[in-house]
């Protein structure tokens, strides 16, 4: 189909893009591989476009201090490729590698992805884990939003109307640190039906910190809390993993689609639980 | 005498027509532009069943950019119906199926309205100005349900879900014994339910359609299969004089029967350019094609085998539920119906019966899709010969071996009535068993069995035949098939002594004009490259029977040697005056005429097409041409036949399959180009692995498409699927001069079983023995957790 009527901005500047989105019924347009479907089925008809893509300011990643800041249209392709995410964060890179098709990575970006927060999305789950700050923009100023709080529901975010996400910042976890994204889908290049995004932290052969997050095993992402604290002061061996990883469903409110019942999702968040932590700790899972 | 060299058939050449088709740089339909053209736009019914209370479609006509717009209503009188060409039986439930709804809707996808405009744009704009009322009716899904008494009706004038049942009995026709006997006296009796579920063709080019009248000449391009069907059924339906309709088939991006249908679409846009005087081209988006383009599969079957303990088969007895949809498409009825002949596959059995009932519901119409009832019928036997294997203690390979039919007994007429002509199961099953490393992956599976491995390995086995090379006219004829099945080619030589072959098949993706010149250059002694092969436009080809049923090769490339031997014929005695020799002495090789006996003395057959351009001295009564025609009516069917195996790992834990090893021999006769053939294999074992696993057309309780876009429903990519190992063993075709049988379907056809096969057999273990397709990893998992799914 054809999308619907829009007017098209393209801003040069954070500020001018605010600006441009002071229209109530505004979308930013970043890479478009969620936005330009739901405009194609008119399932999304905004009355202005702002496409963020003249925002050089936006795109790249770089250091600071202890973090790692990601701008919000650094595309999929360029995280993949990016020498510091592979060192300081490379769950974030595993994660993005699993991202769709190579086209798809080539034009949707990391704020996308998050601003999206499509529940089957996998690098929602993986901001979480990596207790990532989403950085915003709005007319009122600049505010930063921790991961745990920005995803609120079903395609929805703490974002409000008119505000731009400009950045990702991320604690740098370098030494000590193992991550592990186990992402299940019935097609090579499908969404996920369960993904975990797994990150431990080993002291003395055993396990000092563990960060889990679920993805699609509910509207937005879930901290599997009761694995992390099953895991964290555990020893890293098989049996403890396993049994830690059985509480991985806890609280977590997963929904039943085509691809999969909401029992057999919890049922995958523990197998897939056991295998990225086991996967993490280096240690093949048993099968 | 005519000794043909051949040096390129047989060879892998790269097909001549993949430069364009991959770039994209031809003429799609949707590449048509034609002067003041406009653009059609379709209203499409949210609801499966409904009556239409109001339509009001004049706001629409205000807006801007808008030309016409109007529904059902409008044009009851004019817009024709749709129709089917396969009535299966005299007494036939045939509902009505206008293009556009007039009073009723049926399915959800199903056209009412439409607004044409100056753009596509502006067309799809205005859909949502066009006012609809519907009124809601009880919408029909289960198949059972539908045929039980007092059942909510799709169609309530014709008071019945049922279109037909449709009997073979091989007590009574006399090919065989009576059935019921067989499965009261037999010593093991397997009884299975299998559900075919429906599947969406999918292929790669949405449809699209052109019409433009000009002066009293319709001319439509369609990215269709069938051309020549096309511009027989339209001329019918809209009275417009056949002379006075064009059809061209451009290049076409793939079909799988999927466009071997005369569409709503295409009598839609025909009425508008009639209203309008002008043309008007419409072209599906993705979802309208997968919510409105024919579904196919879509069966209950139920089939008992009976047996003796040694496994010998001694009965078998198929009863079909064949969902046909809302509608009956053009040849709807028939599809299962093809199958009839296939359950009974490479096995001699001596008694069958075989019975399909056709029923409606409120849903898209299914029609043919790759294999079109064979694939149904094979997957059906193969799963139950495992079954058989398994209750009577055999392997799977050895079970098959005692009942099918030996080398030395081809011909041999089946008890379902058709006469293959060739084969060997046995080369083609030892050669895949090989391939496979059978007997090493059974004991990797044995010891994973015994360690109680997480994932556990499975081997498939399927061996299939098929018919192929639709089709003998008189059989054609006694099955109430509404043509016939013949094919044409004509060559015309040009004085430069390059050629032109018209073929009446219609390739959207086969690679025609690559094989057709393969045969060509050996045939006539001239190069591949001086070979351009025309179809689709029935102009240039007013003739023809079009492309699906494996039937090009098989039909259409008789009818294309035939025309060749006549070029020959014709140019002898041209060569002949002169080489001033009698035509007698002449012998014709390697694109020469020469005289026996004396090699050096020779005239190619360009002199002669020069000769007769010039025609200053041409022998007497000689027609100075070298141009022929040929049209062939097959007297048998061509039965391909050959042996899948599939080796598959089973995660006990997630359910996930993983294909470790696909192996398929294929016997398809002679092969033209290797490389096609490969193609054919490959493009098949992955539609049907699909249905394996992946693929699903699913409708919720109110008859809502929940796959109905490409998130849901999932079609495999390459990552998905394993390097397909191949390979072939050769009976030719006795009834064709070049030896060849068919391979558009084979490999869609034997994969299913295989991989189902594997992954029951990798879960045999857990009291497994059948798993629903497509096997998801959540079924799969959930019959790893005890028995069925
Ligand atoms: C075929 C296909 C398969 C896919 N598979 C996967 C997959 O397996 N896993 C996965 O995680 N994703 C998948 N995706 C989604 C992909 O990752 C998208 O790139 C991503 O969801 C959106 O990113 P985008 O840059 O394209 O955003 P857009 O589509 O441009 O925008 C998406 C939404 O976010 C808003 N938005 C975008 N950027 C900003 C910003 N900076 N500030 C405020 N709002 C913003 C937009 O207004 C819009 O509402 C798939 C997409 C496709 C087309």
């Amino acid at each position: 189909m054809i999308p619907a009527p829009f007017d098209y901005a393209r801003p040069s500047t954070v500020e001018e893009a605010v600006a441009a989105l002071a229209d109530e019924d505004a979308k930013v347009l970043a890479g478009g591989q969620s936005l330009i479907p739901l405009l194609r089925l008119r399932l999304a008809a905004p009355t202005v476009l702002v496409d963020l893509a003249g925002l050089d300011a936006l795109r790249g990643v770089h250091s600071d201090g202890d973090d790692l800041v990601i701008g919000a249209m650094t595309t999929h392709a360029s995280v993949l490729a990016d020498p510091l995410v592979n060192r300081y964060a490379p769950l974030l890179a595993q994660a993005t590698g699993t991202v769709a098709d190579r086209q798809v990575r080539h034009r949707g970006t990391l704020g996308g992805s998050l601003a999206h927060a499509d529940p089957a999305g996998d690098l929602p789950a993986v901001a979480v884990a990596l207790d990532a700050t989403l950085e915003i923009a709005g007319a009122g100023g600049r505010r930063g939003v921790p991961a745990a709080d920005f995803f609120v529901d079903y395609l929805t975010t703490a974002l409000e109307p008119g505000e731009v996400l400009t950045s990702i910042r991320l604690p740098k976890r370098g030494e000590g640190w193992s991550t592990r994204y186990e992402k299940f889908n019935r097609t090579a290049q499908g969404w996920a039906i369960v993904g975990v995004a797994a990150a431990v932290r080993r002291e003395n052969g055993g396990i000092a910190e563990a960060r889990v997050a679920l993805t699609n095993m509910g509207t937005r992402p879930v901290r599997a809390a009761a694995v992390e604290s099953a895991l964290t002061g555990a020893s890293a061996d098989a049996e403890t993993v396993r049994a830690a990883a059985g509480h991985a469903a806890e609280g977590a409110e997963p929904t039943g689609d085509l691809s999969a019942s909401a029992e057999y999702r919890s049922h995958l968040a523990r197998v897939l639980t056991e295998r990225a932590i086991l996967a993490a700790l280096g240690q093949a899972h048993a099968a | 005498m005519t000794v043909t060299e051949e040096r390129e058939v047989g060879s892998p050449r790269r097909r001549k027509e993949d430069a364009r088709l991959i770039t994209g740089r031809t003429m799609w339909t949707e590449n048509v532009v034609l002067p003041g053209m406009l653009h059609l736009a379709i209203l499409r019914s949210p609801v499966a069943h409904a009556r239409i209370t109001h339509v009001d479609t004049s706001a629409a006509r205000e807006l801007s950019g808008v030309v016409d717009a109007f529904s059902g209503r409008d044009v009851a009188d004019i817009q024709g119906g749709l129709p089917c060409a396969w009535p299966v039986t005299e007494d036939m439930v045939h509902p009505d199926h206008p293009p556009l709804a007039v009073d009723e809707v049926r399915h959800v996808g199903e056209p009412v309205a439409v607004v044409v405009a100056r753009s596509r744009a502006a067309a799809l704009d205005a859909l949502a100005a066009v006012e609809v009322d519907y009124e809601a009716l009880p919408v029909v899904l289960d198949l059972e349900a539908a045929l039980a008494d007092g059942a909510d009706l799709v169609h309530a004038d014709k008071g019945t879900n049922r279109s037909y049942t449709w009997v073979f009995d091989s007590g009574e026709a006399g090919t065989g014994e009576a059935v019921d006997a067989a499965l009261d006296g037999a010593e093991v009796v397997i009884k299975r339910r299998y559900r075919q579920q429906r599947l969406i063709p999918a292929f790669m080019e949405p449809r699209s359609v052109v019409v433009d009248p000009t002066g009293d000449q319709y001319t439509i391009w369609s990215a269709t299969q069938i051309p020549h069907i096309l511009r027989f059924l339209v001329s019918a339906i809209t009275g417009t004089p056949e002379h006075k309709v064009r059809v061209v088939a451009p290049d076409v991006g793939g079909g799988f029967g999927g466009k071997l249908q005369v569409t709503p679409e295409e009598l839609i846009a025909f009425v508008a350019a009639k209203r309008l005087g002008k043309p008007v081209k419409y072209t599906e988006s993705r979802s309208d094609s997968l919510v409105s383009a024919h579904h196919g599969r879509d069966m209950i079957q139920d089939i008992e085998l009976a047996a003796r303990r040694d496994g010998t088969i001694t009965g078998l007895r198929v009863k079909l539920l064949a969902n046909m949809g809302a509608y009956l498409g053009l040849v709807t009825p028939g599809v299962p119906i093809l199958g009839a002949f296939m359950y009974n596959a490479i096995y001699k059995i001596p008694a069958y019966r075989f019975e399909c009932t056709g029923v409606f519901t409120n849903t898209t119409f299914t029609d043919a899709y790759r294999g079109a009832g064979r694939p149904e019928a094979t997957y059906a036997i193969e799963r139950i010969m495992d079954e058989l294997a398994v209750e009577v203690g055999l392997d799977p390979v050895e079970v098959r071996r005692r009942n099918w039919i030996n080398a030395d007994e081809f011909p041999y007429t089946t008890v379902a009535g058709l006469t293959y002509d060739s084969g060997d199961y046995e080369a083609a099953t030892t050669r895949a068993l090989e391939l496979l490393g059978y007997d090493e992956l059974r004991r990797e599976q044995a010891q994973r069995r015994d360690s109680g491995d997480t994932v556990q390995l499975g081997i498939g086995v399927s061996t299939y035949t098929e018919m192929c090379g639709l089709a003998p006219s008189r059989v054609l004829g006694s099955l109430r098939y509404g043509a016939g099945g013949w094919e044409t080619a004509s060559i015309r030589m040009l004085p430069t002594g390059k050629v032109e072959v018209v073929t009446g098949t219609s390739p959207h993706g086969q690679g025609h004009e690559t094989a057709w010149s393969q045969i060509v250059a050996d045939q006539l002694g001239v190069a591949f490259d001086d070979v351009e092969v025309l179809h689709g436009d029935t102009r240039t080809s007013y003739k023809g029977l079009d492309t699906y049923g494996s039937r090009s090769l098989a039909v259409g490339g008789i009818a294309l040697y035939n025309a060749c031997q006549k070029v020959v014929d014709k140019a002898k005695p041209i060569a002949a005056h002169m080489l001033e020799c009698d035509p007698a002495d002449l012998e014709f090789t390697g694109g020469q005429f020469r005289v026996r006996g004396n090699p050096d003395n020779g005239k190619s057959l360009a002199d002669c097409a020069l000769a007769v351009f010039a025609a200053h001295d041409l022998p007497d009564g000689v027609e100075p041409t070298l141009d022929a025609d040929a049209v062939y009516d097959p007297v048998n069917f061509s039965f391909p036949h050959g042996t899948h195996l599939c080796a598959a790992e089973v995660d006990t834990q997630t359910g996930r399959v993983a294909i470790r090893k696909y192996v398929a021999v294929d016997d398809i006769g002679r092969v033209i180009n290797p490389l096609i053939v490969e193609g054919q294999v490959h493009g098949g074992v992955a539609q049907g692995v699909a249905q394996a696993l992946f693929e699903d057309a699913v409708y919720d309780a109110d008859g809502n498409l929940l796959s109905g876009t490409f998130v849901d429903y999932t079609l495999p990519s390459p990552a998905d699927l394993v390097d397909i190992v191949t390979d072939r063993t050769e009976s030719p075709a006795p009834d064709h001069p070049l030896g060849t049988k068919g391979v558009g379907e084979a490999g869609t056809i034997a994969s299913t079983p295989a991989v189902v096969n594997a992954i029951v057999d990798a879960l045999r273990p857990y009291g497994v023995n059948d798993i629903q397709m497509p096997c998801t990893p959540e079924r799969v998992w959930r019959a790893a957790q005890g028995g069925g799914a």
